[in-house]
């Protein structure tokens, strides 16, 4: 087993793509001494198992914003991190069935409009057009946004691990954070199944498994982690789904062939919990095969080669919940992000690391307010699928 | 001596025992973190033929037994089935 330090500066717990881009941040604003405990390998909770979709198309100010300057950041990240993350702006298209969806999907083009984010309501032959396999019966229109897209979430782990090391970040895998000590509502140290660090200040960055570290610091913060899937095809053609496609008539199911190797992957809102099982069903693969082949029919001769599970951790409003705790010094949550972990990681971390050094942002930290729930204020239920 | 760069060790994605022996240097030794970064054993024959050899190739370089290597989890369908068949759309051949 690798040597561990003693103690650090900061211990961010969550090896995922949220807690190695808040470490590299930090680092990058001059903060030294930051360790990061991962508990299993790297990406392993919840970045490997996401759908890889990146998009601007939320229904509020505060998310519209936030990933905006996400796919800023997402959209240079070779020539930042220095790894190629197959980033591809191929865009995210939402078939619409009903008058109504079409009028929210129309005031949420307007906002995002408002705020520089090109969408826009096509009809289902430009649909079709972008999409040449879709079944366009009973799609009466279309939200399109060409700047969306997806990423690969493990070569995007990897960058932000290796950018972290090389401004010093120490990176202990395997590592599970099992207790924290307080004294008089300081943080003493870290405990873990390798030893022990002391340390001042804890970031809990687990997301699926942030319940548990909350509890151990004795905070409360209502994330839960619920149970979801993917599924993926062998590869075909190159070319044949680029953008992510979504219907939320068809259960939230999306879809989008992947950049580099071609198959399809995607899900849809099936979901189980709260749970700490993350075994795929039978019932699901059946779900989303059914669903993917209403969307394109086509799929039905593709074989399925893969079905697996992961967390959405979340909130009762669908936002995250980002933010230092009161209760105790010095400890900040960022989690809970209900299924937008990967899109939202590049500007979360930043927003943290600003919050953290400056103790200010311009970023809206104060829509992921930790305590909002406790006083009842619920964001508008951030647009999510799978 | 042969050309590990022409060593096909996973069929579905081509990667190359030159490939995998280059992330062991690089110290990624994990066989989980192997299989992300080159897909190995996420192609259509989900491992069947690819994951004994890396194992292999990890076992030899690091010195670490295969106990300690592990497999990667095993996902259904255990074989490639088509999207219409599991809805029963589409008869199996």
């Amino acid at each position: 087993m690798m040597w561990m330090k003693s103690e650090a500066k900061t211990v961010i717990i969550g090896g995922g793509i949220i807690g190695l881009s808040i470490a590299y941040n930090l680092a990058k604003l001059g903060e030294e001494d930051i360790v990061v405990l991962e508990k299993n390998y790297l990406g392993s909770g919840s970045t490997f198992r996401c759908g890889s979709g990146i998009r601007q198309q939320f229904g509020d100010e505060a998310n519209i914003s936030m990933m905006k300057r996400s796919v800023e950041i997402w959209s240079r990240m070779e020539e930042e991190l220095g790894m190629d993350v197959d980033f591809r702006q191929t865009g995210y298209l939402f078939l619409l069935y009903e008058e109504s969806e079409v009028q929210d999907f129309k005031k949420n083009v307007e906002l995002q409009n408002k705020l520089g984010v090109p969408s826009r309501i096509i009809t289902p032959e430009e649909a079709k057009e972008i999409v040449p396999l879709l079944n366009i019966d009973g799609v009466i229109a279309a939200a399109w946004n060409h700047t969306d897209g997806k990423a690969n979430p493990f070569k995007a782990v990897f960058a932000y691990a290796n950018a972290a090391r090389k401004l010093g970040v120490d990176i202990y895998e395997y590592t599970e954070a099992q207790d924290i000590k307080v004294e008089n509502g300081k943080i003493k140290e870290v405990l873990t199944n390798r030893g022990s660090i002391k340390t001042h200040r804890v970031i809990n960055a687990a997301n699926g498994w942030a319940k548990i570290i909350n509890k151990m610091v004795g905070v409360n913060i209502p994330i839960e982690p619920y149970k979801h899937q993917g599924i993926k095809t062998e590869p075909i053609k190159q070319g044949q789904i680029e953008p992510m496609v979504v219907s939320f008539k068809h259960g939230g199911v999306y879809m989008t062939q992947e950049a580099e190797q071609g198959g399809i992957i995607g899900g849809y809102g099936l979901k189980y919990g709260p749970t700490f099982d993350m075994t795929p069903t039978y019932e699901y693969l059946r779900g989303a095969s059914y669903r993917f082949s209403q969307i394109v029919p086509a799929l039905k001769h593709v074989n399925i080669i893969r079905v697996w599970g992961g967390y959405y951790a979340e909130t009762p409003d669908g936002n995250a919940a980002i933010g230092r705790i009161k209760e105790l010094d010095e400890y900040y949550l960022a989690a809970g992000f209900s299924g937008h972990g990967f899109m939202l990681a590049p500007v979360v971390s930043e927003m943290v690391a600003e919050y953290i050094v400056y103790g200010k942002t311009e970023k809206p930290l104060w829509f992921y307010d930790p305590y909002r729930f406790e006083r009842g204020e619920f964001r508008g239920k951030a647009v999510q699928m799978g | 001596m042969s050309d590990k760069s022409k060593i096909i060790i996973c069929r579905c994605n081509d990667v190359t025992q030159k490939d995998i022996e280059d992330l062991i240097d690089q110290g990624i030794t994990d066989i989980e973190e192997i299989k992300r970064l080159t897909r190995i054993g996420m192609g259509p024959c989900q491992g069947r033929t690819c994951i004994p050899l890396v194992a292999a190739i990890i076992a030899r370089k690091t010195g670490k037994s295969y106990e300690e290597i592990g497999i990667p989890a095993t996902r259904v369908p255990i074989r490639p089935v088509p999207a219409g068949v599991l809805v029963g759309d589409v008869d199996e051949e």
